[in-house]
Order: structure tokens, then C-alpha cells, then sequence
């Protein structure tokens, strides 16, 4: 098994006629992903060739859902257009929007996720400002690279992209069940927790990876869960130790505001919830590797 | 972005929220001048984005223009918090009667926006919030639903404002909200909102948070970051489109990805207490493209930095391969020539790095050193930074 996204899982793409859109939409297809079509009110009723296979392009996504019964929206639309993209597809009840763009105001974020709240939930909103989320060997929504790591009894959740990368890299003879970036923004979909709770459910996997970065205090709320609903062990990595206060470290949401948001609270409540934090990627990977010899 | 007091108190005017009149001043014959045209008695303010301004000297009261200049001379060039005054606004004096707190900002935990609220205004809320809690009012802002008059008036009176206030003060609310609405604000605060004994309601300190992200939708926005006192460095990597802080250190550092140059800053960190207690100089995140054009656009940043003595280049090949990023740097460094001259530790790693590492290896460059894993090639870095 793996979480929120499988081989039945039926991907649209909207900006898929865009260069980014197009771009990772043939590298989903490459890697086996299933995609049904294509999002753009002004080109609705075309077609588009990527990667050898024809992709129908709708006028939205709710007409999308009707043709297709698709599941998963994966959304490459600019940021100043990212909002009413993502408001759609929470209209139309899609269960999953993966929400790629990077640069999106915070407050069109916090519109689209009250929206999002208000429905009950009935749409999952993955990022913004995230690389997406891949099942190796069974689908790949997003832009991970489907050839670092092949399928394997891992989660791993993350904030940061190439730090996803890098992780999947230093323990692909091992694999991962699923590997889901949940974006570096201030407001974000989907959490650690919700992450850390699926791959606690999910009976392929043996063992999970977090990775954080400083600001917030979505690790110090993860380490709580951990400690009441994670039996399964936890390895972390927290990156920014040694950011200065007030400045944003590329991620939007990477800040360090007075006291509050730095990688050693994170660290210290990781550690008090049973969690082995590593002091580098590298030295994560070995405690990972310690860990899954006793699981 | 964090603006000035006096962009935020510009901003409140514009809005409509009560302001006392304010003149900004660059030299002690300006604030005298200031002072001249406002007339009575002024309040002379250090304009630096740090708190506790006034414990520090940089807020005095002046009775008249001759002690307003004097009193500038004694705050220009004050070190408030690392900094240095270069900017004050004169403005208007007010006889204050009671002192209130309010301001509205994004709740991150509970993906939402905050209003805080109190009658015990004037102190730094963060001590409040500590030593008094009960006196602080915490209202949920709905995104979609904001602030309206129902809604402002339910915080004036969580916040226990007196009753006679309340009208008052809920259109300042109102409009405070505005402001962090249509400004595309992250914080909106007012420490101390007052009460004037003539009866008025003055947003007398403002501190406002733009959200960088939505610079493209306000035309005035890259305006009030010009306005700041921007690094040099910094500038000239914005000019470029690079996402790069200056930091107080010799290893340059240029990487792909925000965390993974977070996590680069780390390591070598770490590695620099090995060797002499060497830092990271800079964050530069080249973003998942790392073309040569872009590579090169950073190390000049990099190389600009006369801080630095060495240059770790930490790539992970995910999207980009790593030969790609190999052909990068051995673009850039041929764009740069002779104005290259700091060592160059490289790790490569992902996508293609045999053929990476052997486009590196082929074109021998002697600035440059290939190192296989991140731990190692920190290691390298700070050791020639300390050498």
C-alpha cells in the first residue's frame, strides 16, 4: 500500500498546456503516472500530445471529474492565477489538489484552505509551494523525481523539496512506501500530522522519515502526535539551525520571528517525543537505517 | 517585509485610521525644520525595524525646534538592536490619557488570522502575553469573512474597552483590518492604540508585515523595500532574481532548494568549529534550473562578498541532472574569468552525477575541488576558508 495516492489514482493536470504544466506532466507520464486530462477554460475541447499519449483539455475541473472520474489534481498554474485554480477544484470536490506553484500570497492560501475547511474536507490540499507527492512504482503527482528511489517500506514527509531528494537518494536500497512534500509556505494543506497519521495507518509502512525547517511550530504540534498516536518509529531531521532571526531563508514560511520557530525548539520536542533527530541529512540516513534493522 | 513606523503610519493615514501628523527626517537641520512646521511640542522617533526604540534613547520628546535638533543629533547614528539610526520622523505631540493594544496577524498553527486586543497597551505584547494573559483578548479572523462591524465590535468588547469607547474605536478596527486586507499584510499591529484627553482614538505606533509573495499585485510594494537599508550584496542578488541572505561568515554557499541550503548552512557550521570557527557567509538558493547564466549570477554575488574565502557548491540533481549543473559551473567560471579567484569546493549528487562529476573532472579547473558527499565537501570548505 502507500497514502493518498496509488496506481487507480486518476491525475489531471491544470496549467498542463503551460511550459511547467507540460513539462512535469511528461515526466509523470514517464514514470507510469495514470493522467487523464488536462485543465484550461480556453483551449476546452482540445487535445494535447505529451509523451505519447493524448491528453483531452476541459473547460473545468468538475467537467474534468464528470468525463474522466478523476481524483488527484495536480496544479501548475502562476501565482497570480493559483487561486482560483485551486478554489475550483475545492468547488468541484476533488479529493486531491496538489497545489505546486511557489510564490502564492498568503492570504490567497488562507482563503482557499478556509474554503477548503468550510466543505468538510471533501478536498485534501497538498503545498502550496511543494514538490508534490509520489508512490514509486504506482504514481507520481507532481515533480519528484520518479528515478532517485523505487518502492520500499518508508514514509517520509517533508517540507523541503531537494531535501526530499536527498533523503530518497541517501536511502533508496531501502525505498519508500510514499514520499510527500507538504511545501515550505506559512499555510500549507496538508501537515506532518495528517502525513504521520496516514503512514501510521498504512500497513506497508515499517518506518518514517520527517524532515523540518525552522518557523512555525508544525514540528513541535508533529512531536506531540507522535508522542500520543505514532507507534512506529520516527526518525527527523530539522534543517536551519544556524538561520539568523528575521530573515526569511528561501521558503516563505522559513523565518525565525524572536524566540519562536527555531530548528533547536523543534529539535528538543522532537527528541522529547522519542523522536532520533539527526544532526545532518547524512547522519538522519544512518539512523534511519539503525532503526529499520530493529523493525 | 516589515516597513518603517513611519511607512505604516503613511499606510494607516491612507486608510483613513486616525494618525498624528508625521515628518520624516534624514539630518538634525531636517528635524528642526520638522519641528518648525509642526509646530509645539514633538516627539522625535528613530525609525529602525527593532523593538524597545524608546529603553534604547531613540524616542525623545522635544518642546520646541531648537530641542528637537539637539535631541536628533543625540539619536542619528544610535546602534538600536545592530541598527544604526539613519531615519527619524518627527512628529506631532499628544496628550495621552489611556493606552490600548490591538493588532490582527496570520495565525500560522491554526491556518487562520489572529486579532489580539487589550486595554494595557504600550508594553511589548510578548511580555503581556506572558505576564498577563487574561488581560489579552484572542479573536479567530475568518480569511474569507474578515473583520466587519459586528466583528470589530465583538473584539472591542472581548478586549474590554471602555463602553463609551467602543464606537469609536470599532471603526478603527474596521479599517485597521482594511489595511491588513487589501495590503496583503501578515501583521497589522498598534502598540499603543490611545485615548488623547481631548477624547480622540490615535493609532499612535504602527507596526505592519507585507507578504513578500504578493509584491506583484501592489504597484507601492517594491517601493517601501527600496526604501530600507537593503545590503549591497542583497540588492544586487535581487536585481538578479536570486534568493540570497548575507550572512556574517567566509565559506560562500551556493545550493539548489531552500532546505537543502539551509541544511548546507548547517553543515558547515559544524565543520567550521573544526577549523578555526569559520561560518557560512550567505544563503543562495539557485532553484531546481541551475543554469550556467544562473550559476554565474551567483558566485559574482558570491565572490562580491569580500568576506568570503571559499566557495561550497552543494547540488542535488533531482529534476536538473547533474551534468547539466557540472556544464553550469564550468560556464560560469569561463563567464567570469579572472574574476574568479576563490576556491571552489563542489558536491554533486542525483541525476547523472558520474557524468557530472567527470564534466568537472575533464575541464580540471584549478579553482576547483569535486568532493563526493556533503559532510566531506563542508569539511573542505571551511578547512580552505580558514587557511
Amino acid at each position: 500500500m502507500s497514502i493518498l495516492l496509488d496506481e487507480n489514482s486518476k491525475i489531471i493536470v491544470q496549467g498542463l498546456t503551460g511550459s511547467e504544466g507540460t513539462k512535469h506532466a511528461g515526466r509523470m507520464l514517464k514514470s507510469g503516472s495514470q493522467i487523464v486530462g488536462g485543465v484550461n477554460p480556453r483551449k476546452a475541447g482540445t487535445e494535447v500530445e505529451i509523451e505519447g499519449h493524448t491528453l483531452p483539455i476541459f473547460g473545468s475541473v468538475a467537467e474534468a471529474i464528470a468525463a474522466t472520474g478523476a481524483n488527484v489534481s495536480v496544479i501548475f498554474v502562476p501565482p497570480a492565477f493559483a487561486k482560483a485554480a485551486v478554489v475550483e477544484a475545492v468547488e468541484a470536490e476533488i479529493p486531491l489538489a496538489v497545489v505546486i506553484t511557489e510564490g502564492i500570497p498568503i492570504k490567497d492560501s488562507a482563503e482557499f484552505w478556509a474554503l477548503a475547511k468550510s466543505k468538510g474536507g471533501a478536498t485534501r490540499i497538498l503545498g502550496p509551494n511543494c514538490p508534490g507527492i509520489i508512490s514509486p512504482g504506482k504514481s507520481n503527482a507532481g515533480i519528484i523525481p520518479a528515478t532517485i528511489s523505487d518502492s520500499g517500506p518508508i514514509g517520509l514527509v517533508s517540507k523541503s523539496g531537494t531535501l526530499t531528494y536527498q533523503m530518497m537518494f541517501e536511502l533508496r536500497d531501502i525505498g519508500f512506501s510514499t514520499a510527500i512534500g507538504i511545501g515550505g509556505d506559512p499555510i500549507i494543506g496538508t501537515t506532518h500530522i495528517d502525513a504521520l497519521a496516514a503512514f501510521e495507518a498504512d500497513p506497508e509502512t515499517k518506518a518514517i522519515v520527517m524532515i523540518g525547517e525552522i518557523g512555525g511550530d508544525a514540528e513541535e504540534r508533529a512531536a506531540d502526535f507522535i508522542k500520543a498516536n505514532v507507534t512506529k518509529p520516527v526518525v527527523a531531521y530539522v534543517a536551519g539551525f544556524t538561520a539568523p532571526e528575521g530573515k526569511t531563508m528561501g521558503h516563505a514560511g522559513a523565518i525565525v520571528s524572536g524566540s519562536s520557530g527555531t530548528a533547536q525548539a523543534k529539535k528538543e520536542a522532537l527528541e522529547a517525543a522519542g523522536v532520533k533527530v539527526g544532526k545532518t541529512p547524512s547522519e538522519t540516513a544512518a539512523l534511519m537505517r539503525e532503526v529499520f534493522a530493529t523493525v | 517585509m516589515d516597513l518603517y513606523e513611519y511607512q505604516a503610519r503613511d499606510l494607516f493615514e491612507s486608510y483613513g485610521v486616525p494618525v498624528l501628523a508625521g515628518i520624516v527626517a534624514d539630518t538634525p537641520q531636517e528635524v528642526r525644520a520638522a519641528a518648525e512646521k509642526l509646530g509645539g511640542t514633538v516627539v522625535v522617533k528613530a525609525q529602525v525595524k527593532a523593538g524597545g526604540r524608546g529603553k534604547a534613547g531613540g524616542v525623545k520628546v522635544a518642546h520646541n525646534p531648537a530641542d528637537a535638533e539637539a535631541a536628533a543629533e543625540k539619536i542619528f547614528g544610535l546602534d538600536i538592536k545592530g541598527h544604526i539610526v539613519k531615519r527619524v520622523m518627527v512628529a506631532a505631540g499628544a496628550r495621552i490619557a489611556q493606552e490600548f493594544y490591538f493588532s490582527v496577524l496570520l495565525d500560522r498553527g491554526n491556518r487562520s488570522y489572529l486579532s489580539l486586543s487589550s486595554v494595557e497597551g504600550g508594553m511589548e505584547i510578548e511580555e503581556l502575553a506572558v505576564e498577563r494573559p487574561e488581560a489579552l483578548a484572542r479573536i479567530e479572523i475568518d480569511p474569507i469573512a474578515g473583520i466587519d462591524t459586528a466583528k470589530a465590535t465583538e473584539i472591542a468588547k472581548a478586549a474590554r474597552f471602555p463602553e463609551e469607547l467602543i464606537e469609536k474605536i470599532v471603526p478603527v478596527i474596521e479599517r485597521l483590518w482594511w489595511v491588513y486586507r487589501d495590503e496583503d499584510a501578515t501583521l497589522v499591529e498598534v502598540n499603543p492604540l490611545v485615548l488623547t484627553e481631548s477624547g480622540e482614538i490615535i493609532a499612535l505606533d504602527g507596526k505592519v508585515t507585507l507578504d513578500e509573495n504578493a509584491e506583484f499585485r501592489h504597484e507601492g510594494h517594491a517601493a517601501l523595500a527600496e526604501a530600507g537599508d537593503i545590503d549591497p550584496l542583497e540588492a544586487k542578488a535581487k536585481a538578479s532574481n536570486l534568493n540570497y541572505v548575507k550572512l556574517d561568515g567566509e565559506v560562500g554557499i551556493i545550493g539548489n532548494g531552500a532546505g537543502l541550503v539551509m541544511s548546507t548552512l548547517d553543515v558547515v557550521s559544524y565543520a567550521g568549529e573544526k577549523h578555526g570557527g569559520v561560518k557560512p557567509a550567505n544563503f543562495l538558493d539557485i532553484g531546481g534550473g541551475a543554469s550556467a547564466e544562473v550559476m554565474a549570477a551567483g558566485l559574482d554575488v558570491i565572490l562580491g562578498d569580500p568576506q568570503v574565502k571559499s566557495v561550497f557548491v552543494n547540488v542535488f540533481g533531482g529534476i536538473t541532472a547533474c551534468d547539466a549543473v557540472a556544464n553550469g559551473i564550468v560556464g560560469a567560471l569561463a563567464k567570469l574569468g579572472d574574476a574568479a579567484t576563490k576556491p571552489l569546493v563542489v558536491r554533486l549528487d542525483g541525476n547523472n552525477v558520474v557524468e557530472g562529476r567527470q564534466i568537472l573532472a575533464d575541464a580540471a579547473h584549478p579553482l576547483v575541488t569535486v568532493v563526493d558527499t556533503m559532510d566531506e565537501a563542508a569539511d573542505k570548505a571551511a578547512e580552505l576558508a580558514a587557511a
